[in-house]
């Protein structure tokens, strides 16, 4: 079953187009990889699902209903989060009141401050510490953790792995994995190519605001998506898409 | 003797600018908003419990009980309808619309009431005027007290809200990054409007002290707003505490200025105040300026 469906999206920071006429879905517990250089539009499409940025024209439908037009804080009690670029805490807040300031009373679910703290053991000490004062790695557990808190049925995860040393990288995935094997329907965007293949279902490489080439994560070769990132062979990566 | 109930007089002096100055700190505080109405809104609280005074035959504080809830909503429609709306035009335009709204309050109580000048310090009872004589050179008001201790009941219920309740901590994360805020599911206006709401109605209520401590006007406001304005900086822009730390340092130095000259009173406040601005951001700016 469709959960997310993107028809057309058109997004625009005034006279710059920053997504281009995007389509595409995300079936109910598939993980997706968006992948593609800086500037071609991946964090403004997932700010433009999680109604962080209005489209300039184009739909987006979840779970059947168009959200187009629904503020952000709408959407969450529908059940998308999105883990932002920069992860965005509440820098004087503690770790407990940034998850505690985004649980969702209309959703519950497995997810609320002892389970995300258990899922995070790293953060269990840090709980009345302003966020402000936490490590990268710790700070990027309390942004997916904040996430977690309104039991989403999407996952919107910007470039977690942005900023964090390999070895932090590994253990936020290791608790994401966990996340992911509980059905959860994520689309994460990752600079990382290796753990964008190894980690999603599905590929989607965007460039200059379009989709250049997606498909299934094992049908893909890494040639072919390293072309379609850098925009070589335009005119092959266009017939893929088309 | 005479400096010490200066002092004593200063700090319910100041309580009272704190009280003031409390809602101008929270607009400012989550929404970055300077609201140059508020002293006019204060004003309009005092008309409103003036009108029920009048009309009921109660006393000044029931008939303040019966105004507050009115002023609530007031503040909630005031953020829904004009500052959200100047909001998203930039930070100057709820600056200009606050300014404009100072002139209509203005005018609107002038042709309601006439430039009569007014107290609600009849209507308070016998407490007004009540004391406790320590010494012959020291007497403590009750009034003063009441001030003083309503001020403190003010901050600190506005403190617990902000860390134990979760509207509270909506309030706080709102202020630091309203988008954030939105991406975790906070409805960002109802906290804004939330936020006025509560600015205007202990506006109201610093509106009340004013009425029974001396007379009102129409065009009280903006003397009311500047003591109130100065608190604030005193204390730190968008810090609770330090408003009610800043209201009170206002306030002693109007009181001891006042023991060197009586006209030197009011102008120690300003100084006091300029004094903080060029401490806390002149200084730098100047060794900026010679560092380039």
């Amino acid at each position: 079953m469709t959960l997310l469906e993107v028809d057309e999206l058109d997004c625009r920071y005034g006279l710059l187009q920053a997504v281009r006429g995007v389509s595409f879905g995300v079936a109910q517990g598939e993980i997706v990889a968006l992948i593609g250089a800086n500037g071609a539009g991946k964090t403004t499409l997932l700010r433009a699902i999680a109604g962080a940025h209005r489209p300039y024209a184009g739909r987006v439908r979840f779970d059947g209903a168009d959200v187009t037009r629904l503020p952000a804080h709408r959407r969450v009690s529908l059940g998308v989060a999105l883990v932002p670029e920069g992860r965005r805490l509440f820098p004087s807040l503690t770790v407990e009141e940034n998850l505690r300031v985004a649980a969702v009373k209309n959703r519950p679910g497995q997810w609320n401050v002892g389970s995300v703290l258990d899922a995070f053991p790293l953060l269990q000490p840090r709980r009345k510490m302003p966020a402000a004062n936490l490590s990268g790695g710790e700070q990027q557990a309390v942004a997916i953790g904040r996430a977690l808190m309104s039991n989403p049925s999407l996952m919107l995860l910007d470039e977690v792995s942005l900023g964090l040393a390999p070895i932090v990288v590994d253990a936020v995935y290791a608790s994401l994995q966990s996340v992911i094997n509980e059905g959860a329907t994520v689309i994460l965007v990752e600079q990382d190519l290796t753990r964008a293949l190894r980690v999603a279902g599905r590929v989607i490489c965007m460039l200059e605001g379009r989709v250049v080439l997606q498909g299934d994560s094992k049908s893909l070769d890494r040639e072919r998506v390293v072309d379609a990132y850098f925009g070589l062979r335009r005119s092959a990566a266009g017939e893929a898409s088309a | 003797m005479t400096l010490l109930n200066a002092i004593v007089q200063g700090i319910f002096l100041g309580a009272f600018y704190a009280v003031l100055a409390c809602g101008l700190s929270i607009m400012f505080g989550v929404m970055r908003i300077i609201n140059l109405a508020h002293g006019d809104l204060a004003v309009l609280g005092a008309y409103l419990t003036f009108v029920i005074v009048e009309g009921a035959g109660v006393s000044a504080f029931v008939a303040f009980a019966i105004a507050l809830p009115v002023m609530l909503v007031l503040g909630y429609l005031l953020q829904v309808t004009v500052l959200g709306r100047s909001l998203k035009a930039g930070l100057l335009t709820p600056l200009l619309a606050t300014f404009g709204l100072s002139i209509v309050i203005q005018n609107l109580l002038l042709i309601a009431f006439s430039p009569d000048v007014r107290s609600l310090g009849g209507s308070a009872g016998a407490f007004t005027t009540a004391s406790w004589q320590l010494t012959s050179e020291l007497s403590i008001s009750a009034l003063g007290v009441l001030v003083l201790v309503v001020a403190v009941i003010v901050f600190g219920a506005l403190q617990l809200f902000l860390s134990y309740t979760p509207a509270g901590w909506a309030m706080r994360a709102t202020a630091e990054d309203p988008e954030a805020a939105e991406i975790v599911g906070i409805d960002s206006k109802a906290v804004y409007a939330r936020a006025t709401a509560i600015a205007v109605a202990i506006a109201s209520l610093g509106g009340l002290f004013l009425a029974i401590r001396s007379v009102f006007e129409p065009t009280s406001g903006p003397t009311q707003l500047i003591f109130a304005f100065e608190a604030v900086v005193i204390g730190g822009m968008g810090s609770l505490w330090g408003t009610l730390v800043g209201g009170i340092a206002l306030g002693l130095a109007q009181t001891l200025g006042a023991q060197l000259h009586p006209q030197f009173s009011v102008l120690a406040g300003h100084l006091l105040f300029l004094s903080v601005l060029v401490a806390r951001f002149g200084g730098g700016r100047l060794t900026l300026r010679i560092a380039r």
